[in-house]
């Protein structure tokens, strides 16, 4: 579609830029003190934008501004948990201790910049689109994480994540352009087609090129060996950005790498079973296969050891990227489907456990398991809520996490008998993740006495993380409306149009 | 040796030098210099095979985008570092060791 008539399919995205005008604008006119009411500013534009992607009538698959971009309701699927997920942290921004000596005006402008970038990155279908909106998240995070300018943690979170940012994105920058050099062209849907006339002779340039590429994709939605970084900058950034991060980002990740995997490599009839059409030789499938493997046993087996519980759930993020990732080699449309769903669940499980931490600290003043201690009866409220994301993040039934994981396994066993021994590994890695998520149970309720004056946060922070919690169950008892939102999603543009 | 080939072998170094400056420098500036030269290796090949391999402009735009971000990176990167300085007196990657197991 040409960029004129492209722009009336783009509203969305307008909004969000619109609101960061608007965002930089108002914040000229309040104080320090009253720097926080540029978030209202940016919420009302985050819920003008989901509202106007709701309002919109998708009536079939197009691509805008001359095939950079798609429109398909697998973007809009991606689009609107990202929303939720930033309306959840935008909200919670406000009541966060961290930010009491700093200026947070531009904090809201950012996180709606990184809004636009995530929503191009799960539009993207255009090797230069989706490295300028990989980077454009990728900048806009490193800002963030940094953003606690005079507390030294932050500032080295700040520093890790843009080296190591900088160098896998470069990585994948020179990937892409042998890809380009090998077929010509940076349209994926055009790469498949090319790649199938390719002589024999170019596979190890080919090999080489999807390396690299799966480099910058891994460091995203920190996968081994790129995973780094992401234990430093989870606990060294502000808490609500280290939720954000462990979320949207990494949802938007996931949407790039099905993308290119399944238009590059995936069969064009779209979403039979999984059949990996490529005549390079390289074993795709038994490589992600590997990697999610190594990267959910490294994930668990670490967060055992950590006494911070911040670090932990980002050793346990690392760990969930592996379980979603451990599907993807089926490459079928139940094992994306099963993709999809965890990762609407793992948004809300995921922000859960982080504001936890954040109301924790907010009291405390710390994050390690010794301020948890006996929080169960301290704080009976929180304590309920923690117990509910932690049996979530594990997935015992009767909560939301438990679905998740059994879609996913169930597509790994539907997927056929080379997959079992994947299945196998991710059931063992449950039960080590359980672990260390009883841990923390066992720390808010065994290690503690009941109290005669037990305290709650501020209503507001109460509010929230009761309705994550009540997500969460409702998800896990009554399923099939979600399932059914998401099966309807899994339409997406292949090429060829 | 074509023309095409040369400029393909040039960018491999460079980006093997870029590599070998992020592992071994322990200066902030020098990584970021060393981030550069990968990102100007990736640009030298989409030119490269732009101009010589007879394919589209696709490679000129990509390569202006590139510039454009690799210069909006560096910006960020380096307020990173000044915050560093003022935080840890040293650009030093290594002086920055707070977060560990």
């Amino acid at each position: 579609m040409s960029n004129l008539h492209s722009i009336k399919y783009f509203i969305p995205e307008l909004i969000i830029l619109a609101t960061v005008l608007i965002g930089i604008i108002a914040d000229l006119f309040y104080s320090k003190k009253k720097s926080y009411l540029t978030g209202n500013w940016i919420l009302g534009g985050l819920i003008l934008a989901l509202i106007s992607i709701l309002l919109h009538n998708l009536q079939n698959v197009t691509t805008l501004f001359t095939d950079m971009v798609a429109l398909d309701p697998f973007a809009v699927f991606f689009k609107l948990i990202i929303l939720i997920a930033t309306i959840f942290v935008v909200l919670i921004s406000r009541y966060n201790k961290e930010f009491t000596d700093y200026r947070v005006g531009e904090y809201y402008v950012l996180l709606a910049i990184m809004v636009f970038g995530l929503f191009l990155m799960v539009s993207a279908v255009d090797l230069i689109m989706i490295y300028l909106a990989i980077e454009t998240v990728s900048i806009m995070s490193f800002i963030l994480a940094g953003y606690l300018k005079s507390e030294r943690r932050s500032n080295e979170s700040a520093l890790k994540y843009v080296i190591y940012g900088a160098f896998s994105s470069g990585l994948m920058l020179f990937g892409m352009s042998i890809l380009f050099g090998l077929t010509g062209v940076t349209k994926i849907c055009l790469i498949g087609n090319n790649l199938m006339a390719l002589e024999g002779g170019a596979n190890f340039a080919l090999m080489i090129s999807f390396v690299l590429i799966l480099a910058g994709f891994a460091y995203k939605i920190s996968v081994v060996p790129f995973h780094f970084w992401t234990p430093d900058v989870y606990e060294g950034a502000p808490t609500t950005i280290t939720a954000f991060l462990s979320v949207a980002p990494k949802a938007a990740g996931f949407a790039v790498v099905i993308r290119f995997f399944h238009i590059v490599f995936g069969d064009s009839v779209a979403l039979q079973a999984g059949t990996w059409l490529t005549q390079t030789e390289i074993p795709w499938a038994q490589i992600l296969a590997l990697l999610a493997v190594i990267t959910m046993t490294l994930g668990n087996v670490v967060a055992i050891q950590q006494d911070n519980i911040k670090r932990m759930l980002a050793y346990s993020s690392i760990a969930h990227a592996g379980y979603m990732l451990m599907v993807l080699p089926v490459l079928s449309s139940d094992s994306i489907y099963a993709i999809m769903l965890y990762l609407f669940i793992y948004i809300f499980m995921n922000l859960g456990a982080f504001f936890t931490v954040i109301a924790v600290k907010n009291i405390t003043g710390g994050e390690t398991f010794t301020d948890f201690m006996g929080l169960g009866w301290k704080m009976p409220l929180v304590g309920f809520v923690m117990t509910v994301f932690m049996f979530s993040l594990t997935g015992l039934p009767p909560t939301a996490g438990f679905i998740g994981k059994f879609y996913l396994f169930a597509s790994l066993i539907k997927g056929g008998s080379q997959f079992y021994w994947i299945a196998f590994v991710g059931v063992i890695n449950s039960v080590i993740s359980l672990y260390y998520y009883m841990r923390v149970v066992k720390v808010m309720y065994f290690d503690g006495e009941p109290q005669k004056t037990i305290s709650n946060p501020i209503l507001p922070v109460t509010l929230i993380l009761l309705v994550l919690a009540t997500f969460i169950i409702i998800f896990g008892i009554y399923w099939t409306p979600l399932a059914d939102c998401v099966r309807n999603s899994l339409i997406f543009y292949i090429g060829g149009l | 040796m074509n023309i095409l080939q040369v400029y393909l072998t040039l960018a491999a170094v460079l980006f093997s030098l870029g590599i070998f400056a992020v592992i071994t420098r322990r200066n902030a500036i020098a990584v970021l210099m060393g981030i550069e030269l990968i990102l100007n290796a990736a640009n030298l090949n989409f030119i490269a095979f732009a101009r010589f391999g007879g394919m589209n402009f696709s490679g000129h735009i990509f390569a202006l985008f590139v510039i454009v971000l690799a210069a909006a990176e560096a910006a960020v990167a380096l307020a990173i570092i000044i915050n560093l300085y003022q935080n840890f007196q040293s650009i030093n990657v290594d002086e920055a060791q707070q977060l560990k197991q």
